[in-house]
C-alpha cells in the first residue's frame, strides 16, 4: 500500500549512510512533488549483499524544480528534473 | 562520505563525444555477467556488481574504465561467494599472462 | 582491443562481427583477469563455451534500431503511441522486444518539454531497446553536468532551447529505464514507418539532440 499519491508534496530525507545507496547525493534535504507511484520493487541496498531485499516498498518519480534543487542554477526557471526514489527515503513535504 | 559513484552535479569538463569500438574482452565480461545473472544460475545481481563496483573506492573508480570496473566487480563477487578462489584465480591468472607472453616471444 | 576503427556513427549501430582477442599488446591485468574467470568458470562447469558464445551475441546483437521502430510506430500510429506513453514495457512487447527485470517509461518531447535521460549513479540505460549506451553516456563529465547544467551540455551536443521549453532531466536511479520519443522532424510527412526509422537516431531517444531528416 503506497504512502504517497500522484501529486503529493514530499521531501527527500537528509541522511547520510554508507552502504550501496541509491538515492543521489545531490537529490537528499530537497522537495519535490510524486509524479507517479512506480511500483513495488525490492530494496536495492539489502539486495546489494544477497539478501533478498523484501519486504518490496513503494518507488515513486518525484519531480523537482532545478532552481530548487541547486542552489546557483543558472539555466531556465522552467527546468525541472525526475528522480526515482524509494518510499523510505521520502517524508511528507511542507 | 559521498561515494566516488555518486557524481551528480560534481564539477567536470566537456563531453567527450569519441566513441570506441567495443573490443572482444569487454564483450566477454558483459556476457559472463549475463550468465551468472540469469534465473539459471543468479550468482551474481545487478545491485551486488553496482555495490563491489563502489567498493573499489576513488582511485579505482576514477583510473580504471568501465568494463574494468565491472571484472574487478564480478570477480570480487565470485570470490565472496565461493564460486571460485582466490588461489585458483591467482594460478589462472598467472598461466594466462605466461601464454600471453610466450605470444609476443614466438613472433 | 579491436584493430579497426571507422567513423561511422552509431545511429543505428550494426552488430559487429566478433573479434578473435589477438591484440597487438599485451594482456592488460583487468583483461587477464576476465579471461581467468572465464576459463575457471567453464572448467568448473558453471557457464559453458558455447553459452558464452552465445551471450557475446546477444550482447553484440542489440542496436538502436529495437528503439527506431518504436519511436516510428508511435508516429505513424496514434494509438501505439497513447499505449506507449501509458505502459512502455507492454507497448515495446507488441515489438517482440523484452524488458526481463526492468519497467520503461517513455517521456514524450513535446512544444514545451523536452527531455533527457541519465543514470548519475552508474549506468542505466535501456539496452534492449538501444544497445549498449554509447561512452560518453557512462563517463564522468555527463553524468555530473547534465543534471545541474543541462542546457549547457545539450549545447556541446549541438541542441538548444528558448527558456521557456521545460528541460526536463530524468536520473535512472532504481527500476525503470527510459526512452525519449523525440518529435517528429519536419519534411517527414510523406514517409512510411519503415522509412522514419531511419530518421530516428540513438543520441535522439537518450535526448541529447533532435531527429534530423539528412
Amino acid at each position: 500500500m503506497a504512502r504517497y499519491a500522484k501529486g503529493d508534496r514530499v521531501l527527500v530525507r537528509r541522511a547520510f549512510p554508507p552502504g550501496h545507496i541509491r538515492t543521489p547525493w545531490y537529490i537528499r534535504g530537497k522537495s519535490g512533488v510524486i509524479e507517479r507511484i512506480c511500483g513495488e520493487f525490492g530494496n536495492p541496498e539489502e539486495l546489494a549483499y544477497g539478501r533478498d531485499g523484501t519486504p518490496k516498498q513503494s518507488l515513486y518519480r518525484v519531480r523537482f524544480r532545478q532552481n530548487e534543487v541547486w542552489d546557483d542554477y543558472a539555466e531556465s526557471p522552467s527546468d525541472t528534473i525526475d528522480v526515482e526514489i524509494f518510499e523510505h527515503w521520502l517524508e511528507p513535504g511542507a | 562520505m559521498r561515494g566516488a559513484h555518486d557524481l551528480g552535479g560534481l564539477p567536470a569538463g566537456t563531453v567527450d563525444m569519441a566513441e570506441h569500438e567495443h573490443g572482444f574482452w569487454e564483450k566477454r565480461i558483459d556476457g559472463i555477467r549475463l550468465l551468472l545473472a540469469d534465473k539459471e544460475r543468479q550468482l551474481i545481481t545487478v545491485d551486488e556488481m553496482r555495490r563491489g563496483i563502489e567498493a573499489l573506492g576513488k582511485e579505482a573508480y576514477d583510473k580504471l574504465n568501465y568494463y574494468e570496473r565491472w571484472t574487478a566487480s564480478v570477480t570480487g563477487v565470485m570470490l565472496e561467494k565461493g564460486v571460485i578462489t582466490a588461489d585458483e584465480l591467482g594460478r589462472k591468472m598467472a598461466e594466462i599472462e605466461e601464454r600471453d607472453k610466450a605470444r609476443f616471444e614466438d613472433g | 582491443m579491436s584493430e579497426h576503427t571507422h567513423d561511422h556513427g552509431h545511429d543505428h549501430g550494426h552488430p559487429h562481427p566478433n573479434q578473435p582477442d589477438i591484440d597487438s599488446e599485451p594482456m592488460g591485468y583487468y583483461q587477464v583477469m576476465g579471461s581467468a574467470l572465464g576459463e575457471l568458470l567453464i572448467e568448473k562447469g558453471v557457464i559453458t563455451a558455447d553459452e558464452l558464445r552465445a551471450a557475446i551475441e546477444t550482447v553484440d546483437s542489440r542496436t538502436p534500431e529495437g528503439g527506431a521502430k518504436v519511436v516510428a510506430k508511435a508516429w505513424t500510429d496514434p494509438y501505439y503511441k497513447s499505449r506507449l506513453l501509458e505502459n512502455g514495457t507492454a507497448a515495446v512487447d507488441e515489438l517482440g522486444i523484452d524488458m526481463p527485470a526492468t519497467h520503461l517509461v517513455v517521456v514524450e518531447n513535446t512544444e514545451t518539454v523536452h527531455n533527457v535521460i541519465v543514470c548519475t549513479l552508474c549506468s542505466c540505460y535501456p539496452r534492449m531497446l538501444l544497445g549498449l549506451p554509447p561512452d560518453w553516456y557512462k563517463a564522468h563529465a555527463y553524468r555530473s553536468r547534465v543534471v545541474r547544467e543541462p542546457r549547457a551540455v545539450l549545447k556541446e551536443f549541438g541542441t538548444e532551447f528558448p527558456d521557456d521549453v521545460e528541460i526536463r532531466v530524468h536520473d535512472s536511479t532504481a527500476d525503470m529505464r527510459y526512452l525519449v520519443l523525440p518529435r517528429r522532424p519536419e519534411g517527414t510527412e510523406g514517409m512510411s514507418e519503415e522509412e522514419l526509422v531511419g530518421v530516428v537516431s540513438r543520441d535522439s531517444m537518450i535526448g541529447v539532440t533532435l531527429p534530423k531528416v539528412s
